[in-house]
Order: C-alpha cells, then structure tokens, then sequence
C-alpha cells in the first residue's frame, strides 16, 4: 500500500544522501517533500501539518550534531521513521479476551471496507491459534451478505449462527444477542459479529449498531477501513467513533497500492490503535499490525520481518526437519523435496507480495507487479507429471519419459529439459557442498577463509629466483 | 463542509481574495480528495479570473476541468454490452442493479454475474434479479468468469435485448494476472459482439487512490466512462473530478443511496456544487 510514499522518501532521502553537509534550508525542502508525499498518500491536512511541525523541530535540534557527523541524512531519516511509527500508535495491542468466555467482537465500518471478508479472516487466524470461534451473520442488509459469510464459513471450517436469510428482513439487533447466546451454550470461546456496511451519516443504521452494541457488550468492536479512503477518513471515524464508538482499528486491501495515509490519520486524532491488517485475496491474507514494520515499508527498509514469519508459517516444521536429516545422512535432495518446498511457498501467498517485503522493493515495484505468479504452478505442473521413480531420479528421464511428463503437464519439453536441468544444477552444487567436508551443522557454502596464519606459514615457504626478492622475503 | 459555504459567503463580501483565504480554499479543495497539485492549480485559476463573485469564479474554474465527451450510454443495434469493472468494494453488483433497474424502461435487460469468485457474489446479483425481474445468466462459483459473459451474450441474443450489463469481481489494479483476466473477459464478448461501454465503478470516498485505479483500468479494458458510488456519504467524490481532468473519462451515473432507484445521471453543476458546499 504505502509504495508510492516509500518510492517518493526513497527520492527525497537519496538527494540528502548525496548531500555532504544539511543545512536548515536542505531540512525546509525535505519537508516540503514529505508534506507533498503525505497530502498525495491521504494523510489528512491537520496531520500532515502536525507531523511535519514535530519533524521540524527535532531535525533542527539536531542540525549542529549533524554537521559534525559524517551520516547526516540517516540521522533525519531516523526522526522521520520514528515519528511515522509514533504516529502509526508505537505500540500495537492485542485482542482483550474476556475473563468470562466467550470473547465477543463486533465489527463496523463503511459498505464495502470489507467486513465480511474480514469477519472470516479473524476467524480463521483465531481458530489457528486453538480457539473455537463462531461467526455470527448480522448484516441482514445487504443482499445475500448471510450466504457470504456461510459460504466463507464452510471454507475455513467456522460454523456460522445465521437464523435470518437477510436481504433487508430480519431484525440485526435480535440476531446478535441470540449468537451471543448460542454461543454461551455451545462453549465457544469467540463470537465474531458481522454488522451491516453503514455511511456515517446514515442515523438509521448506526442506531442498529448502537443497540446491537449495547444488546451484547462486546469486547472489542473493531473499525473496519479501507486502505483507499481518502480525506474524508477523519470524518467517518469519527462518525463512528461518537455512534457505536471503537476499540481498535482494521486496515483492509492493503495489497493495493493505496498508500493509506488514512491510517496515520485516524491513529493520530482518535488515538485507536490499528490492531490488524488485510493484506490479500486469500482468507489467511491477515495479521496483526506492526507499526514499526509498517514505517520501516513507507520508508522503503522493506519488511523482512514479516516475510521470515510468514516463511516459518508456511514451512511444515516436520518437513524442514526431513530435509536436514536427509542431507546429513548423504541422501540426495530429489524433485519430491522440491515439490514440497514449492508447495510451502505457494503456502506463503503470493511471491509479489513476499517480494515486496523486501527491501529497496519501492524501486523495483513494476518488476514484482509483472512477476508471473503462474510459474510456481507451471513448475508444479511438471513435477506432478512424474512418476515417484522420475522425482528421486532425475537420471532416468529419457526423451521418450520428458514427451510424456510435457504431454501430461500441458508444457513444452523444452521447459521440461529446462527444469531438469537446474535441478540437476542445483542436486550437483548440494552435493559439492557436502563433500566439502564441512561438519554437520555449520552453515553450508561458506568458502574456506584463509587465516592470517597460513598466509605467513606460505609466504616462508616461497623462495623467489629474484635474490632481492628473496632478502625481502626472508626479512619476513 | 458546513465551514465551507460559510466561509465562501464571507469573502463574496470582500471580493478581493487575500493569501489566507486562499490557502483556506486550497485545504478545502484537498480535505474533497481532489489532490494537492490540482486544488493549487484551480485555486490559482480562480485567482485570475474575474467574475460577480469568487463562488462564481470557483465554479467555472472547477466546470472547465471536467471532460467534454459524451456523458450517456452509447446504444448499439442489436445488444447494448456493458461492463463494470472496478476494485473490491467500490458496489460494482449494486451498480449493475441499479443500471438494470434504470435501463428496464428502455429495453430488455439481461445480467451477467461474472463475478464467480467472491463468496455469493453470483446470489447477491440474482436476488437483485428477482426483485427487478431481470434474468440473471451465471455459472458454477469459480467458474470462467469470461465462459459466463460469453453465455450472457448468446442468451442476450436470443432473447433480443436491448442491454446487456455484465458484472466482474473486484480486483486491486495492481494485480496484473486479475487484470489480463479482466483483458480475457472483454477479448471473448468482443468475439461476439462490441462492447459498447466499460464502465469503471469508483467508490466516492476513495482518496488519491482512485487516480491510479483509473489509470491502470483504462489501460487494460479502455473504460469509456465512471459510476461515482456513495456519493450520499461524507465524502465528497472530489476524485472524480481528479479522474476527469487527467484522464478525460467522464462520469455517467452517480449512486446516490440503497435503494435501487437511487442512481442518476451525472449532473455536473450539481456534483461541483456538492463539492464547495
């Protein structure tokens, strides 16, 4: 989302970079880059003004430190970051589970922010955590909202409390308050609670949040936002906030390239935390917010942070361990680790995504918004195409075996050969390695260093035909 | 918004508009999400001309950066193919009801629900079928979305209507393989017969955002004109206009409420009045 704030901070940062001294002027025009920056990525007026003003006086309490330094622009670049993750709320919170169980959360926001996607995606994250959710299906609104949920519902495993079809009949109110029931009975330990999409102006509907609010005291009621709303994000959620009132904040289709500036905004004049982000198409595309992660990604550090969570996720740990135990005994690595792993990073979400979490991604975003997702699966394709005897044994892949595995995987032999290919590549530089005597458990392709030690032991041994040469050398 | 009809009224007094003032105007343009860059550009406009009044100035100023082109759906013999395509959320199968519900008088309607991956996207179309009494052409949930356009089409035909308006899945526009998926859908149903119109649905409370979305749809399926959505909330839509001035595609309706009937044709006076008012 923040992508185009970062590419622009990249900019600005890298023409103070190849400054040698800052001077107050240098600091004016960098602000006046990050006031533009913001106003284009969202952020409303009244922050942008108090953001830059705090930056300001930092940057230029710091300015005769600066001068004397040699990394002057990284030292303005850490004011900006540090600030921009003040902003963000310095310290994320988690959900409040009620000493009584169940839990119950309610969500709201504006038609469209994603509610009912979202009501499903917290599910999912809590019941991976060993909880027993229950979604409730309380938009009785909007047209077929209710089927959404339980088709959504059945997907991830989460039963859903839905006595009313919806599609404008039914009353919310009542729904809700017999979830919270049914849920009691059932031994749930979370009820998630689906609301109607309402405008904040609309008096009609927020009067039905307020009741349902005050029918099951939630826990938490969570404020769900889309990452592309603009300037009127203050205004809604304070709507919100003065109606049905909120806990915490949800940042949805952060996938996008909005460079939800709203964030900053409402986290600054509502002082609500933003608790969880919705970062894709899939259910399991959700997190807890990060705040330093996330000005670390508007300044262009990239997120590695989340990406190694997201590998550990993804990887079985069983399966890792196989593969090591493997290695160590000699074993060699064959298609079917391969396959694995390919599976373990499709697990992951989708390589654009993860190769934006890296760092400098800003730069090279037109390269990761062309990455073809469907090579991962192409390559799948062709593995899935061989017999278990082909996938440990590469060597018995003869033409008349490659037409057949081309045939069956709808690809062209030549991008079979290809694949066979770097994979022989790659089986061959594992073996080197493991023959390179390293012992088991060091990290594998280090280059033997060679110490200063036998350098001076080799140099002894050397004798020049160059009599000078040799004075020199026995000299030591 | 309130602050801004008061504030214009004061300097209708004054005539002449001091520095203060117009970095007021300047906010005000921003906080409508029209961008920073074009409310400096239109206050300096506003600046120079002279009219009765700076309201009067203000209005003509913003008037000359909508686009010139052509604000109604262009018909076509035989079926009339319309397309909304947008990002998630924006109300794309609300729209298409609305549009169904608008067209009926004109001819018959046939939908197509080719939004077969969000989660009962396909019964949220068709319960508006019923309500309208539109038929409805689907497929199987992750279906071809471009196998039910093409359907649509051929049961179009033989029913000889006269509209034909096909809705898609949301998609972020930074998403290319949802966006060659969008291409695909379009290729197929020009197989068969022109698409009159591509409509971009645009959620009026999208910040600069929308620029983009604009920008990357028009590329890949060349939207001929834009459905402002939500325009009865708090936000007033000024992205449409940022929309209009840099890629002259025009709005055509606006979503003005829930119900069905709460769709119009684009009024500009109007939307610029609800813009500085």
């Amino acid at each position: 989302m923040f992508d185009a704030l970062s590419a622009r901070f990249a900019k600005t940062f890298g023409n103070l970079r190849s400054k040698g001294k800052i001077s107050s002027s240098d600091i004016d025009a960098v602000l006046d880059e990050i006031t533009s920056a913001l106003l284009e990525a969202d952020v409303a007026r009244e922050v942008v003004d108090l953001f830059t003003d705090r930056i300001h006086t930092q940057a230029l309490a710091l300015l005769p430190t600066l001068q004397a330094g040699t990394n002057q622009a990284q030292a303005i670049f850490d004011v900006v970051n540090s600030e921009l993750t003040k902003i963000l709320g310095s310290e994320s919170r988690r959900i409040r589970f009620a000493k009584n169980p169940p839990t119950v959360i309610m969500l709201a926001g504006l038609q469209g922010a994603g509610k009912t996607t979202l009501a499903a995606k917290l599910a999912k994250f809590y019941k991976d955590q060993g909880n027993t959710p229950i979604l409730v299906a309380a938009d009785l609104q909007r047209p077929n909202a209710v089927t959404q949920l339980q088709v959504l519902g059945e997907q991830i495993g989460v039963p859903v409390f839905a006595p009313e079809p919806g599609n404008g009949s039914g009353n919310a109110v009542q729904v809700a308050r017999e979830g919270v029931a049914f849920a009691k009975t059932k031994l749930h330990n979370m009820v998630i609670v689906d609301t109607a999409g309402r405008l904040g102006v609309d008096d009609e509907l927020m009067d039905e949040a307020i009741a349902i609010r005050n029918q099951i005291q939630p826990d938490e009621i969570l404020f769900v936002i889309d990452a592309m709303i603009g300037q009127s994000a203050i205004a809604t959620a304070r709507a919100f906030e003065q109606g049905v009132g909120f806990d915490g904040l949800v940042l949805t289709k952060l996938d996008g390239d909005a460079r939800g500036g709203a964030a900053l905004s409402i986290t600054e004049v509502l002082k609500r935390p933003i608790m969880f982000v919705s970062t894709g198409e899939k259910i399991s595309d959700f997190d807890h917010f990060y705040p330093e992660r996330m000005a670390s990604r508007i300044l262009g550090l990239g997120d590695v942070a989340t990406l190694a969570e997201q590998a550990k996720k993804a990887l079985n740990p069983e399966t890792s361990a196989k593969l090591e135990e493997k290695f160590a005994r000699g074993d060699d690595f064959t298609l079917e680790d391969f396959l694995e792993q390919l599976e373990a990073m499709a697990n992951m979400g989708s390589m654009g995504k993860l190769l934006s979490m890296l760092p400098g991604a800003a730069s090279m975003k037109k390269q990761i918004e062309n990455f073809d997702e469907s090579e991962i699966v192409r390559t799948k394709a062709i593995v899935q195409s061989m017999t278990p005897q082909e996938r440990r044994d590469v060597k018995v892949l003869n033409g008349t075996r490659r037409a057949r595995i081309a045939r069956g995987s709808g690809r062209a032999v030549s991008e079979v050969n290809a694949l066979v290919d770097r994979f022989s590549a790659a089986q061959k530089a594992m073996k080197q390695m493991r023959n390179g005597s390293l012992p088991a458990g060091m990290p594998a392709g280090m280059p033997a260093m060679p110490t200063a030690k036998s350098t001076a032991v080799h140099k002894k041994k050397s004798k020049s035909g160059n009599p000078a040469k040799r004075a020199a050398e026995e000299r030591g | 918004m309130g602050i801004f009809s008061k504030f214009l009224s004061k300097i209708k007094v004054t005539e002449l508009l001091n520095k203060p003032d117009l970095d007021e105007l300047t906010n005000e343009l921003i906080a409508a999400d029209i961008g920073a860059d074009l409310a400096h550009a239109i206050i300096e406009q506003t600046r120079k001309l002279k009219s009765s009044t700076p309201e009067e100035s203000l209005h003509t100023v913003l008037l000359s950066h909508l686009s010139k082109k052509e604000r109604s759906i262009s018909i076509t013999s035989g079926v009339t193919a319309v397309m909304v395509v947008g990002v998630n959320g924006t109300g794309k199968t609300t729209s298409v009801a609305k549009l169904a519900n608008y067209f009926q008088s004109k001819g018959t309607v046939v939908l197509a629900a080719a939004d077969t991956f969000r989660a009962a996207a396909v019964e949220q179309l068709q319960t508006w079928g019923q309500r309208i009494g539109v038929d409805v052409v689907s497929g199987k949930e992750n279906s071809d979305p471009a196998s039910v356009a093409f359907d649509a089409i051929s049961q179009a035909q033989q029913l000889s209507a006269a509209f034909l308006f096909i809705d898609t899945a949301g998609r972020l526009h930074n998403k290319s393989d949802l966006m060659n998926e969008l291409e695909k859908i379009k290729r197929v149903i020009e197989k068969v017969t022109p698409v009159s119109e591509v409509l971009l649905v645009i959620d009026a409370t999208t910040g600069q955002n929308g620029l983009q979305q604009a920008k990357i749809f028009a590329e890949a399926v060349q939207v001929t004109g834009i459905v402002l959505t939500k325009l009865d909330g708090s936000a007033r839509g000024g992205i449409a206009l940022a929309i209009e001035d840099s890629l002259d595609i025009p709005i055509k309706f606006v979503g003005t409420g829930e119900l069905i009937e709460d769709l119009a044709p684009f009024n500009p006076d109007e939307y610029i009045k609800g813009l500085i008012s």
